[in-house]
C-alpha cells in the first residue's frame, strides 16, 4: 500500500515538474520580452540559472542528508546523500555545457579564465566529481558511507563561501540574475521564477526516481540472497 | 542583413544550449531504463527461482528412508 502511494506520488510529481518546465519555458519564449542588451541569446538565461541554482541548493541538501547520517547511521540518509549529488553534478555537467554556449554566443569564447563565477562553479563540480573515485575506493560498506558522509558536509560547505565570494569579486562581467542594483525586470523575473521551480522540481523527481529504482535493486540482492539460502 | 545575421547565430546558440541539456537528460532516462530492465529482468529470474518445486529427494535417500522406516518398525515390534 505505502509502496503503490509512494509510485501515484512520484508519478504526480513527474506530471507536475512536465507542467511547471512547460509553463516556463512557453512564458519565458513568448511572453518574456527579449533583453535590450544582449537580445535572443538571454533565453538561455531561463535554462542556466535555474540549472546552476538547483545544483547548488542540491549539493546543500546532500550536505544536510550527510550530517542526518553522520548523527542517526542511518543508510537511507547516505543513499539520498548520495543521489542528491549524483543529480546535482549532471545538473552542474549541464551549466558548464550551457553557459559555454552562452560565452561563445556573447563573449565569443567559449571559456573565461578571468571570470570567478566560471572558475569557481568549474572548481565546486570538479570538486564532486571527486566524489565517486573517494567513494569507491573504500571496499568496507560502513566505512565508505562515513568518509562519503564526511566528504559531502566538508564540500558541500564550500557552496556558500564559493557563492559568497563569487558576489564579493571585482571586476565582474558575467551577468547577476538577482542583483540589488537592476536585476530582473517583472516581465523577466515572474518566468525565470516558474522555470526555476520547474527545474527544482526535475531535480527532485529524478532524485526521487533514482532512489526508488536504487531501493528496489536492494531489495532484490535480498530476496535473492533468502532464497539461494533456502534453496 | 547584419542584424539579421545575428538573429541566426543567437537562434543557433539557443537551440544548441537547449538541445544539449535535452540530449542530457535522455541519456540519463536512458541509463536508468537499462538498469530498470535489469531489475525487470533479475525480478523475473527471482520469480522462477521462488516457483520452482522443492527438489525431490535421490533415489539413494529413498532407500535409507525405507531402512529407516524398517529399522522403526522392527524396534516398536519387539517393544510389544
Amino acid at each position: 500500500m505505502a509502496d503503490a502511494l509512494k509510485s501515484i506520488t512520484l508519478r504526480r510529481l513527474a506530471i507536475a515538474t512536465v507542467a511547471v518546465l512547460v509553463a516556463g519555458y512557453a512564458l519565458a519564449f513568448f511572453a518574456a520580452p527579449e533583453d535590450a542588451d544582449q537580445g535572443f541569446i538571454q533565453k538561455i538565461f531561463y535554462l542556466h540559472v535555474p540549472l546552476a541554482t538547483v545544483a547548488l541548493c542540491g549539493w546543500i541538501v546532500a550536505a544536510i542528508h550527510a550530517i542526518r547520517h553522520l548523527r542517526t547511521g542511518d543508510p537511507k540518509h547516505d543513499a539520498r546523500a548520495y543521489v542528491s549529488i549524483h543529480i546535482s553534478v549532471i545538473f552542474g555537467f549541464a551549466v558548464l555545457l550551457t553557459g559555454a554556449i552562452w560565452a561563445k554566443g556573447s563573449w565569443g569564447v567559449w571559456w573565461e579564465w578571468k571570470e570567478p563565477t566560471l572558475v569557481s562553479f568549474l572548481i565546486v563540480f570538479l570538486l564532486y566529481a571527486t566524489y565517486y573515485p573517494l567513494r569507491y575506493a573504500i571496499e568496507d560498506r560502513d566505512r565508505q558511507a562515513r568518509y562519503a558522509s564526511v566528504f559531502a558536509i566538508t564540500a558541500g560547505a564550500f557552496v556558500p563561501l564559493n557563492f559568497l565570494a563569487v558576489r564579493l569579486a571585482q571586476p565582474l562581467i558575467h551577468p547577476r540574475t538577482f542583483s540589488s542594483a537592476g536585476g530582473l525586470p517583472d516581465s523577466m523575473l515572474f518566468p525565470f521564477l516558474v522555470c526555476l521551480a520547474g527545474m527544482a522540481l526535475l531535480w527532485s523527481t529524478l532524485v526521487w526516481f533514482e532512489l526508488d529504482a536504487k531501493a528496489a535493486s536492494a531489495n532484490l540482492k535480498r530476496i535473492r540472497r533468502a532464497l539461494e539460502a533456502t534453496a | 542583413m547584419i542584424p539579421l545575421l545575428a538573429i541566426e547565430s543567437a537562434d543557433r546558440y539557443v537551440g544548441g544550449a537547449y538541445l544539449v541539456f535535452l540530449l542530457l537528460l535522455l541519456v540519463y532516462v536512458a541509463i536508468m531504463a537499462a538498469k530498470l530492465a535489469r531489475i525487470q529482468r533479475e525480478l523475473g529470474s527471482l520469480a522462477e527461482l521462488a516457483e520452482r518445486p522443492p527438489p525431490r529427494p535421490a533415489e539413494h535417500d529413498v532407500g535409507q528412508i525405507h531402512e529407516r522406516e524398517h529399522e522403526i518398525e522392527t524396534v516398536r515390534q519387539g517393544q510389544r
